[in-house]
């Protein structure tokens, strides 16, 4: 089962290696990682949607607990969260496709960044699913690249981590 | 007061009530070994190698309860520690391991005897730290050494530039460790207590599986009062020999797993109820791990979360320290005991295992040819229970903690998750530092012994009078053993026959060489080895093929052992 983690970490050099490390080291698997700084610049937050079952994931979360620079882990497993993620797309545009290629970015609310003559790069924001249909969707047009963000997250309502 | 940074970090370290340092000099720590005559509290023991610097500090600790101390240079003075880190991290052993580290501006240069040993470390290690920064220097000690020793215990190494150690600034030292993200529970959860006295009272037949947590949370006391109040046999782990006295005939079962007694895996096997404490449910002691215990009721009381529910489902969890949460069990027990007979309410079950113990007992023959077995036997009656023992690992290691009767915590030093050969000679050296009045051997093999063989100069210079007793049988033993049983008795590589002569070599050293070859000459040999003042080395020259049993084949439950 895929679960997406909320981690609060010290902001110090070397701590995204002990996570990383530990997941490498311990046969766990990372599907996408994002960290930044909070708004306390000492902490920061790491977003890590991983995969496995119930005994997997309590292990995952106490072995993270268990490093020294680690703040606190929240596994949001039911629906009360919000995740999102950001893609970038280059696409090949030409007078045939240009304008369905338009109005599919309509449709899912993204924005076109950067055009040349022949390829445009969209930003699409959204949660994972909305990320792969759009994607579909762009196949046949021909996609040369694209750069994914990782998913972030966040608990609904006023609760906070701290 | 303004100090520099190698003036900090003694004054740290004796402040910290440091005393002794297990180390090696070289560039990078210059400086620190510059100003160490000026810290006479500070005494430093020049080992030979840095791998057994830090052995010797992992013995200091384990037989002192202390954290363990060692400095050593960069580059290839920190890869040395390596191993030495890892066997202390498998193990729970508190350290504190200083590395000299190239100047700030010069790392990832590639520079002279440079090494990532923070990158290098970070798995095997509890905590490391990088010190970029001479401010942060005394935090960063403090911090160490209060990780190291509280929770669960582990190595923790501090990497320190040259430049850094260089540096000046205003000392003071920190008086308290305020780590955010760093909180071990010590007091187990009290409903949870009362859920397991509960279990523990209306169990038929309960066994106690005690592990390396109740030596290091100096629980033995509270476990021996709770297995006898209630009448519960116990079993220990490798690593928790020691903590129940194995002269206790009623309750007291030995060792379980791959190598354990016939009564303890049949008890482990048949029991209703298992009391896991301070262990961890190690693949050599579970064999097959769906059969272990299938019939109880599991309760495990770790201080370490991530240790439940790792390789068994466990019924009742209690996160705490062990002789806290022993402690606060036997204040419960107390509380609601029914005054009942317990030995006979258990009768039943320990008649049973009474019987498991005549059945198969620990045995074995001798001939013309001296067993290894014997010599462990004659050691532990000439030394009764108070010597500190340590050993090698293989089949010398299996021996010991078969047939040596331990009655003491912290009597037995060895390398039991990582299983480092090499470990029991700088080990005993760090032991015999903690405890100079102490009969401290080291049990080895012909093969291992030679894996830290260099520090027999140490002991020579320090005048630390361990005995090293080499079960000599030509082979690397174990694996010669494995091969006999699953590889169609292809010995490959396993013979060993050109070792040195161990007594010739114990007098090159300037210390006393001692051979056994006959049954006969044994308990000479010991007797004259334990009235040596100085070091000493026993050659004994055993039965070849000899092998350790029972055994479980790997992958078998623990049950189905092979009894010869």
């Amino acid at each position: 089962m895929r679960h997406t983690l909320s981690i609060l970490v010290e902001n110090k050099s070397g701590v995204l290696s002990r996570v990383a490390g530990l997941f490498s080291g311990r046969g766990f698997n990372i599907e996408s990682l994002s960290v930044a700084e909070t708004i306390d610049p000492m902490v920061s937050h790491m977003t890590i949607v991983t995969r496995g079952n119930d005994q997997i994931l309590e292990q995952i979360t106490k072995q993270l607990n268990k490093l020294i620079n680690i703040i606190k882990v929240v596994d949001f497993i039911n629906g009360d969260f919000v995740d999102r993620e950001i893609a970038l797309v280059k696409v090949s545009v030409n007078d045939s496709n240009r304008s369905e290629l338009l109005s599919i970015i309509d449709i899912f609310r993204g924005k076109v960044v950067d055009i040349s003559l022949d390829s445009y790069v969209i930003e699409i924001t959204g949660d994972e699913d909305k990320i792969k249909a759009i994607i579909t969707l762009l196949k046949p047009m021909g996609i040369k690249e694209v750069t994914r963000t990782g998913t972030v997250a966040m608990s609904r309502g006023s609760k906070t981590k701290n | 007061m303004r100090l520099k940074g190698a003036q900090i970090l003694l004054e740290t370290l004796v402040r910290e009530k440091t005393e002794v340092v297990f180390g090696y000099p070289g560039g990078a720590v210059i400086d620190i070994y510059h100003e160490l005559p000026n810290y006479p509290s500070l005494k430093h023991v020049l080992v030979r190698h840095e791998q057994g610097a830090v052995h010797a500090a992992d013995g200091y600790a384990r037989a002192s309860g202390k954290v363990g101390v060692c400095l050593v240079t960069s580059g290839p003075g920190a890869t040395n520690t390596v191993t030495g880190i890892a066997t202390a991290c498998m193990d729970s052993i508190p350290l504190v391991v200083f590395t000299g580290q190239v100047p700030t501006m010069l790392i990832g240069n590639d520079s002279f005897q440079e090494a990532d040993i923070v990158g290098i470390t970070r798995p095997c290690t509890k905590h490391n730290y990088l010190v970029k920064d001479v401010e942060e220097l005394a935090q960063t000690v403090k911090e160490a050494f209060y990780i190291a020793e509280t929770g669960r215990p582990g190595p923790v190494l501090v990497d320190l530039p040259k430049d850094v150690m260089n540096a000046f600034c205003e000392y003071r030292y920190p008086s308290v460790v305020k780590l955010r993200s760093y909180n071990p529970t010590i007091k187990g959860h009290t409903g949870q207590i009362k859920r397991i006295m509960a279990e523990i009272l209306k169990a038929e037949k309960p066994v106690l599986y005690a592990g390396g947590g109740v030596i290091s949370s100096n629980g033995s006391k509270e476990l021996i009062s709770l297995a006898r109040k209630l009448s519960i046999p116990v079993t220990t782990t490798l690593m928790g020999l020691g903590a129940f006295p194995e002269d206790d005939d009623d309750l007291s079962l030995g060792m379980l797993g791959m190598h354990g007694a016939y009564r303890a895996n049949m008890a482990a096997t048949n029991c209703d109820l298992l009391i896991a404490v301070g262990a961890r449910f190690d693949d050599r002691v579970t064999g097959k791990i769906d059969e272990f215990a299938a019939l109880a009721k599991i309760i495990h009381i770790d201080i370490d979360p991530t240790s439940i529910s790792k390789n068994v489902q466990v019924d009742i969890p209690i996160v705490g320290d062990v002789k806290a949460t022993l402690k606060h069990m036997l204040e419960v027990f107390e509380k609601e005991d029914r005054k009942e007979d317990w030995g006979e309410v258990r009768k039943d079950w320990l008649q049973q295992i009474n019987e498991w113990k005549n059945t198969y007992p620990l045995e074995y023959v001798q001939k013309d040819v001296i067993k290894p077995q014997f010599i462990v036997e004659k050691f532990s009656e000439a030394t009764k229970g108070e010597a500190i023992i340590t050993t090698e690992v293989g089949q010398n290691q299996m021996w010991t903690a078969q047939y040596f009767k331990f009655i003491k915590p912290r009597t037995f030093l060895t390398s039991g998750g990582l299983g480092t050969m090499g470990y029991g000679l700088p080990a005993a050296i760090g032991a015999q530092i903690a405890f100079p009045g102490r009969v401290v051997i080291d049990i080895a093999g012909d093969g291992s012994i030679q894996m830290n063989i260099q520090e027999l100069a140490t002991a020579v210079q320090y005048k630390l009078p361990i005995k090293i007793a080499i079960l000599n049988n030509g082979y690397l033993g174990m694996v010669r053993q494995w091969q006999e049983l699953f590889y169609q008795k292809r010995y490959s590589n396993t013979v060993m026959d050109i070792v040195p002569d161990f007594v010739k070599l114990a007098e090159a050293y300037g210390i006393l060489g001692l051979r056994a070859t006959e049954p006969k000459e044994v308990v000479s040999v010991i007797e004259k080895a334990l009235s040596t003042p100085g070091p000493v080395i026993m050659d004994f020259v055993v039965e070849p093929e000899e092998g350790v049993y029972p055994m479980v084949p790997a992958g078998a439950p623990i049950n189905k052992m092979l009894l010869v």
